[in-house]
């Protein structure tokens, strides 16, 4: 439905015949919503992803504020070798002594670093890429597009592995690597998007005034993309997580001593029979993440981009 | 094929006394749930369409015209809540499962839409597009279902159809895109044709063209037609009777001849004096309405054209007026004050020289002398 | 429709031209192959590694390296020599390939199959139980790391072996070493059995991505204007929903399926390496860990061949299904 704005429209004056003006009230009945609102409206109303939010939240909390609290870290082991979970210990300790819980708790600080330079710099970079690409079209949108074209070609984890083989190691820089390998993406998922609106009267008219191209990129074209942004970025932490973790596994991913949940998880193979805790607690909090992440994604799209009927729940 | 109907070009509107309406559409309601509460799109429609006859329904965007004859066809979405009786040839057709609207679908009753850009698939030809409606019904080899087609394109007006009828719809412009669909729509000679503004979306030109494929599709199939647009030349020129909608109800029926020389009800009024004319000097300024229609998210109470109504009085505002006949029994108006309007002109009501006008104090209309 | 074809596959010529280069410099960016001699202790003599530079063609500009990596592909079918030993690399990568092949082709087969039947469900009965627990099952499949569940699977596939059955899933490698004497027929079984539980793992995120993809697009037809008039002609429901809904909504699909194949033997590359398959995943980390160059150039020398080749796949099959797209 058509939303509707409350503006009362003026009554001429000397019109006999015309309505008294408290009539006019009647006809707008709907309250009037800024386009950000509404969006905030039908995320609320996708359940599953405003849960997730709050899910993700809570991670957050453990990942960065929880540590503050614990009476062990990440860092100093203890004197419990092996020890399964118990009252002192909730996620068990492995052969060194350290302490599970502070281990996870750091292992899911750095995969949400990471994840977030990935959605960042990944995001931001492609954003611009596809902007530049989209508008100024011609040989410098072939030429930037071919490139983007040449980079997809490569398997991501193959091309991520190489360069972490060379030049990686802590997590920012896998995290630059990895939101480098993205990028191309974005690119073209927002090229087309100015694609589209590139034609449109209000970039004509921009121009017609005068607007340097500069200008009408960041003004007018950019902010444009940022729904498709929003939704993108939230899936690219979520992609971001897992392909780091595999980074991880094949061994080019974070190293030691830094951590990692991928690293944790690489570490427990072993361990599966014997101490299984080691093996399942990084895992499962690696599928929290990418899971809330996956649904903010899915209700942000539903709530910026809603093209299909949905019943009111 | 075509059966010996006759179809009624004089004009004298109303049901054929002795032949049972076709198609009877009674106390139709449509109500759909949105975000801010419930939106009533159809309050109580009723109207009938006997064999043969053209019939018009005319309103503004969001009248509720198209949702009534989506929910005649069973095409509105699954959260519509609809209730009232459809009944074709006496049989109650309204909430059946999709099968069995299926079967009447095409057959029975056919519908043209609105934008022909977009109403074809665009990875099947024309020909077997049109070749598929009538193997929907019809158990009969491809070949002849074919010839049938490159038939229906001649019937039309699409030149050269055995050269077209393997033409994709993208080839094709959208005036002859809207003329395919009216093909697919007569195929199986249906009793009823719904054309759903056939001709909105085109441009002048081109509606000539599409009309006519319509009269010729009603000529050869003997359907009767309902016509739903806005747009009054073309309901002039190819209906019998007609029906004003105005925020989801029927405001006033009666033949064309009655509604556009003789109008009672001010919304009607006010939309035939917001035409040009040819016979009006071309100094004379055109009288619109002013205001818009109502939001039909809680409606208040009373008649809907109130607001912009220049002879309401505060009886307008409690009471939703029934459509009552006015002179004689196939024209109905719904007006408190339709007596009033007899021989009344737009200029009457809504010009700046208004002679009909009620008086803000609430008391009865009285005549303003003319200055 | 010839046309089309034709200024297709030209267009991909270019590209994979520009490919090999991006791999050349991707490579050179991995670090010095011969700095296992370099950290030797005691050092060897200069002269070896000056030896070994040139037998590699290390000690070349980079262009001249380039151009004679790859003349040697394609005039001679060369693949070069690796750092360590006299394996011929062609040999090696597309035996990996055809191991690699066989688990990607079947994944594919089995997600494709699945995710059209289950999209399709789930558009049409859009917010049922059905729905609900296929949508939710999809995103637990996209959030979950493919190792940990390949590794998952692995220990419950020896749990079951060790349990119930014995021998009831391989768990180690592509086939049975050595290799079963006997009919073809018995070696195909060998050869299935060790494709279970991989194809399971590399099947289910293809699944995952693709069936949410195929409610997304089936939901959008649905609503059309198309789909609406198939319906007012009268046609029985299975017949719209399949030839009209489907048919239009399954074109999209092509598209990204063609293309995540390409990301598959990403995928692929973990999944070998937990049920330590000899395949294409195997080989490149190793290449990768030993600095073995010219490995690494021959394997991204395929795969980059693959993906350009499933991109052409795409558009011309996108072309065949859609008519507006041909006369473009």
């Amino acid at each position: 439905m058509p939303e509707l704005h409350g503006t009362v429209k003026d009554q001429p004056a000397a019109t006999p015949g015309s309505a008294p003006s408290a009539r006019t009230e009647r006809e707008f009945t709907a309250k009037e919503r800024t386009q950000w609102q509404l969006a905030a409206r039908r995320f609320r109303r996708h359940r599953i992803a405003a849960a997730s939010l709050v899910v993700f939240i809570l991670l957050l909390l453990f990942a960065f504020v929880l540590p503050h609290f614990w009476k062990y870290t990440y860092d100093v082991f203890t004197d419990d070798l092996n020890v399964s979970p118990d009252a002192k210990h909730p996620f068990g300790t492995d052969a060194t002594g350290y302490d599970g819980l502070a281990v996870v708790m750091r292992g899911t600080g750095q995969s949400l670093k990471v994840a977030f330079v990935i959605a960042s710099v990944g995001t931001g970079a492609g954003a611009v890429w596809g902007v530049v690409s989209g508008y100024l079209g011609g040989f410098v949108d072939a030429a930037l597009m071919r490139f983007a074209d040449l980079v997809l070609t490569i398997p991501a984890l193959a091309l991520a592995a190489a360069l972490a083989k060379n030049f990686g190691g802590t997590w920012w820089i896998i995290g630059l690597i990895l939101a480098g390998v993205s990028a191309p993406y974005v690119a073209r998922v927002v090229r087309g998007v100015v694609l589209s609106l590139r034609e449109r009267e209000f970039i004509e008219a921009s121009r017609a005034l005068g607007a340097s191209n500069l200008r009408i990129m960041v003004r007018h074209l950019l902010p444009n993309t940022v729904p498709v942004l929003i939704v993108n970025a939230t899936l690219l932490v979520a992609a971001g997580i897992l392909t780091e973790t595999a980074l991880s596994f094949v061994g080019f991913g974070v190293q030691s001593p830094d951590t990692s949940l991928g690293v944790l998880i690489t570490q427990a193979q072993g361990a599966f029979d014997t101490r299984p805790w080691l093996f399942y607690f990084p895992g499962v909090f690696i599928i929290l993440i990418a899971l809330t992440v996956n649904f903010i994604g899915d209700g942000l799209r539903d709530a910026l981009d809603p093209r299909q009927t949905r019943e009111r729940r | 094929m075509t059966h010996a109907i006759d179809v009624d070009n004089t004009r004298n509107g109303g049901v054929h006394p002795d032949e049972e309406p076709l198609l009877v559409v009674e106390n139709l309601t449509v109500s759909f749930p949105t975000d801010d509460g419930e939106v009533r799109a159809v309050r109580g429609v009723s109207y009938q369409v006997a064999a043969g006859e053209a019939m018009g329904i005319v309103g503004e965007s969001g009248s509720g015209k198209s949702v009534s004859s989506m929910a005649v066809m069973g095409l509105l979405p699954k959260t519509a809540r609809i209730s009232g009786s459809v009944r074709f040839r006496g049989q109650e057709i309204l909430g059946q499962d999709e099968k069995g609207y299926a079967k009447l679908r095409g057959k029975k009753i056919a519908m043209i839409f609105q934008d022909p850009l977009t109403s074809l698939n665009p990875v099947y030809s024309v020909g077997f597009q049109i070749a598929e409606a009538v193997l929907a019904h019809n158990d009969i080899s491809k070949d002849k279902a074919k010839a049938r087609a490159i038939e229906l394109l001649a019937t039309v007006g699409i030149p050269f159809p055995e050269q077209r009828v393997d033409s994709y719809p993208h080839e094709l412009s959208g005036g002859m895109r809207q003329r395919i669909v009216i093909a697919i729509a007569m195929a199986n000679n249906p009793d009823v044709i719904i054309a759903d503004e056939p001709t909105t979306a085109l441009d002048v030109t081109v509606q000539a063209q599409v009309l006519e494929a319509l009269e010729a599709a009603r000529a050869e199939t003997g359907a009767a037609l309902i016509l739903i647009t806005h747009d009054l030349g073309v309901i002039a020129g190819h209906a019998e009777r007609i029906c004003v909608m105005y925020a989801g109800k029927l405001v006033e029926t009666g033949s064309t001849d009655e509604v556009f020389y003789r109008p009672r009800m001010p919304y009607t009024l006010g939309l035939l004096g917001s035409l040009p004319r040819m016979d009006q000097s071309d100094k004379q300024r055109l009288t619109p309405i002013k205001g818009a229609p109502p939001s039909l998210l809680n409606l208040p109470p009373g008649c809907p054209f109130t607001p912009r109504c220049p002879i309401a009085e505060p009886v307008c505002d409690t009471e939703e007026p029934a459509l009552l006949p006015v002179d004689n029994a196939a024209h109905a108006a719904a007006c408190h004050f339709r007596s009033r309007t007899s021989g009344a002109e737009a200029a009457d009501l809504f010009g700046p020289d208004a002679k009909l006008v009620s008086d803000t104090s609430g008391s009865t209309a009285t005549e303003v002398p003319a200055s | 429709m010839l046309v089309f074809v034709i200024r297709r596959v030209l267009v991909s010529i270019p590209v994979l031209i520009a490919s090999t280069m991006l791999t050349f410099v991707l490579v050179k960016f991995t670090g010095d192959p011969l700095l296992y001699l370099k950290l030797r202790n005691p050092r060897p003599a200069q002269v070896v590694i000056d030896t070994e530079s040139h037998r590699l063609w290390l000690d070349r500009s980079w262009p001249t390296q380039y151009w004679h990596w790859i003349s040697n592909v394609v005039f001679h079918g060369n693949w070069g020599p690796p750092v360590l030993g006299h394996d011929d690399i062609g040999s090696e990568v597309l035996q990996a390939l055809l191991v690699t092949g066989r688990l990607v082709a079947v994944s594919v087969v089995i997600a494709l199959f699945l995710a059209v039947i289950t999209g399709v469900v789930s558009a049409v009965k859009q917010y049922s139980l059905v729905d609900y627990s296929t949508t939710t099952m999809g995103f637990l499949f996209l959030s979950m790391p493919v190792f940990w569940f390949a590794i998952l699977l692995k220990q419950g596939g020896i749990w079951f072996n060790d349990n119930v059955n014995p021998h009831t899933f391989f768990t180690i490698g592509d086939r049975t070493i050595p290799a079963i004497q006997g009919s073809t027929f018995a070696n195909l079984k060998d050869i299935f059995g060790h494709l279970v539980l991989p194809t399971i793992v590399l099947g289910l995120a293809g699944y995952a991505a693709w069936s949410r993809f195929t409610r997304a697009s089936m939901l959008e037809v649905l609503n059309s204007d198309y789909v609406r008039l198939a319906r007012s002609k009268g046609l029985k429901p299975r017949t719209v929903l399949i030839r009209h809904a489907l048919r239009t909504a399954l074109i999209p699909l092509t598209t990204v399926t063609a293309l995540d194949v390409a990301a598959l033997l990403g995928g692929a590359i973990v999944t070998e390496t937990v049920f330590q398959w000899h395949g294409m995943g195997n080989l490149f980390l190793t290449a990768l860990r030993t600095l073995d160059f010219n490995v690494m150039l021959g394997w991204l020398l395929v795969t980059a061949t693959l993906v350009i080749m499933f991109n052409l796949i795409a558009d011309l099959l996108y072309g065949v299904l859609d008519p507006r797209i041909r006369h473009a």
